[in-house]
C-alpha cells in the first residue's frame, strides 16, 4: 500500500513529477497529454493554470456582493400598517434582545463570521502559494478544506428569510417581505464558495517541493 | 513512466500512489496529505443505493406536504417547503426565488437519482445503464451545491424568530426532511472516489 517515495526525507512522487496527469475526479493516472480522463471523462488538467486568477476574480465579486448585502435591509416587516426594516446585524441584535443567545450567535457566526473569516483565509491563501512559502503544508491543507467546507453553511439567513415570508403573510396583522440584501448576500455566498472550488490544492504543494529540494 | 492499472493518484496533492485490493474496513490514506483515498468496504455501493433511494421517496412527502404550521389567535397558516421557496417569487427576487428552490430541492433531488443511476444496477450485479460514468461525475460536482441540512438549521432558527408572534407546530413533512438529511449525511461517509469507481469500471468491463 505504500505509494514510491514514501519515506519521509525522500520527496514524494507526484504525477506530474512522473510524466502523467491525476483525475482529481476518480484518481484514474493517465499519459500526459490526455485530454479527458478515460475512466471518468473528466476533463484532465495537470495543474490548473488559471486557478487563481478565477480564485481573484470570484474573491472580488463575492466582496463586491457582500457589502451592500450589509448595508440593504434583509427584512421587511410591516405590522398593522407599520413597517420595520431590519439588516444582517439589526437581525442579531433583535434576536439578543429575544433572549435567544445561542440562535443569535447561530446567525452571527454564519453570516458575518463564516463570510469574513472566508475572504480572510481564500486571500491569504492564494497569496501565499504563488511563490515557495515556510508554511507547513498540512496546516495551510486543514484551512483549505474547513473554508471549503464551511462557506455552504452561510446561506442559512437566506433561507430563514425564505421561512419567515413564507410563513408570515397574516395580510393584515403582518407580512414579512425580503429585502434587497437577500439577493446580494445569495450572490455573495454563490460568489466566494466558487472562489474556493477555483483553487488548486496541488499548488500547495507545489511551491514548498521546489523549495527544499534547491 | 508508463501509467499503470494500479496505479492511484491523490486528488488533493497529486502523490502517486499504487494500491492493489484494500482489504475490508481499512482505509488507504494519502502519504503526503493524509486524505482517505480509498474504503475497503465491498457492500458500500449497496449501502448507498439503499440510502439514496430511502432520501429520494422521502423528499416527494416533503415537497407538497405542510412543512411549518404557523398560529396566531384566529389567524392561521401553512407553508411547504413548495411555498417557502416560492415566497421570493415576486417581482426583483424572482431569480433568488430559483436558487433557494436549486440549492434546497432541485440539486439534492438531481444527485440522488444520478447516484441511483450510475449505482443502482451495480448494487443487484448487473451491467451498468448508459451513461453511469457522466452520471456519476454529475452527482460529485453537485455535492457542494446541495443544501438540504442547511436548510434544516435555518428552520431553527425562524421557530426561534417566530416563537413569541405566534404558535408553530411541525407537520408531517418537517420530519421527513429531519430523516432525509440524517441519511444523506450518512451516506456521504460511506462513499470514497477511487472505491466507487473502482467498483464502476469493474462492472463496465465485466458486461463488455
Amino acid at each position: 500500500m505504500d505509494g514510491p517515495g514514501n519515506s519521509k526525507q525522500q520527496r514524494t512522487l507526484t504525477a506530474r513529477d512522473a510524466g502523467l496527469i491525476g483525475c482529481r475526479q476518480c484518481t484514474r493516472v493517465s499519459p500526459a497529454g490526455t485530454y479527458r480522463c478515460p475512466r471518468c471523462g473528466a476533463r484532465l488538467q495537470s495543474r490548473d493554470i488559471t486557478s487563481l486568477q478565477r480564485v481573484w476574480a470570484w474573491w472580488l465579486v463575492g466582496l463586491m456582493a457582500y457589502v451592500p448585502a450589509n448595508t440593504y435591509p434583509m427584512l421587511i416587516t410591516s405590522t398593522a400598517g407599520r413597517s420595520e426594516e431590519a439588516t444582517i446585524i439589526g437581525g442579531v441584535i433583535e434576536l439578543m434582545n429575544l433572549g435567544s443567545f445561542g440562535v443569535a450567535f447561530i446567525v452571527f457566526f454564519a453570516s458575518v463570521m463564516i463570510p469574513v473569516g472566508k475572504f480572510v483565509a481564500i486571500g491569504w491563501l492564494a497569496w501565499i502559494v504563488r511563490k515557495p512559502h515556510g508554511h507547513k503544508p498540512g496546516h495551510l491543507l486543514h484551512l483549505y478544506e474547513f473554508v471549503e467546507w464551511i462557506g455552504r453553511w452561510s446561506m442559512i439567513d437566506v433561507f430563514v428569510v425564505a421561512i419567515l415570508v413564507a410563513l408570515v403573510q397574516f395580510n393584515l396583522i403582518a407580512t414579512i417581505n425580503p429585502g434587497v440584501a437577500a439577493v446580494c448576500f445569495a450572490l455573495s455566498v454563490v460568489f466566494t464558495m466558487l472562489s474556493a472550488l477555483s483553487f488548486d490544492s496541488r499548488a500547495i504543494w507545489d511551491r514548498i517541493e521546489t523549495m527544499s529540494h534547491d | 513512466m508508463e501509467a499503470r492499472d494500479d496505479m492511484v493518484c491523490c486528488p488533493v496533492c497529486d502523490a502517486l500512489h499504487s494500491f492493489g485490493d484494500i482489504p475490508d474496513g481499512e482505509r488507504a490514506r494519502c502519504v503526503r496529505c493524509n486524505t482517505v483515498i480509498a474504503v475497503g468496504r465491498p457492500e458500500a455501493i449497496l449501502r448507498i443505493v439503499v440510502l439514496a433511494s430511502t432520501a429520494l421517496i422521502l423528499m416527494t412527502i416533503v415537497i407538497f406536504y405542510p412543512f411549518l404550521e404557523l398560529r396566531s389567535g384566529v389567524f392561521g397558516s401553512k407553508a411547504s417547503v413548495f411555498e417557502t421557496v416560492m415566497s421570493f417569487s415576486q417581482g426583483v427576487m424572482a431569480p433568488l426565488s430559483l436558487a433557494v428552490a436549486a440549492f434546497v430541492i432541485v440539486l439534492p433531488v438531481a444527485r440522488l437519482s444520478l447516484l441511483i443511476w450510475a449505482l443502482g444496477p451495480l448494487s443487484v450485479n448487473r451491467s451498468p445503464w448508459p451513461g453511469a460514468a457522466r452520471a456519476l461525475r454529475y452527482a460529485d460536482i453537485l455535492k457542494p451545491w446541495a443544501m438540504a441540512e442547511i436548510f434544516m438549521v435555518g428552520v431553527a432558527v425562524a421557530l426561534v424568530k417566530l416563537a413569541d408572534l405566534a404558535t408553530l407546530s411541525m407537520g408531517p413533512a418537517f420530519w421527513s426532511f429531519t430523516a432525509i438529511v440524517v441519511i444523506t449525511a450518512f451516506k456521504d461517509t460511506q462513499m470514497s472516489k477511487h472505491s466507487v469507481w473502482t467498483a464502476l469500471e469493474t462492472a463496465s468491463s465485466n458486461a463488455r
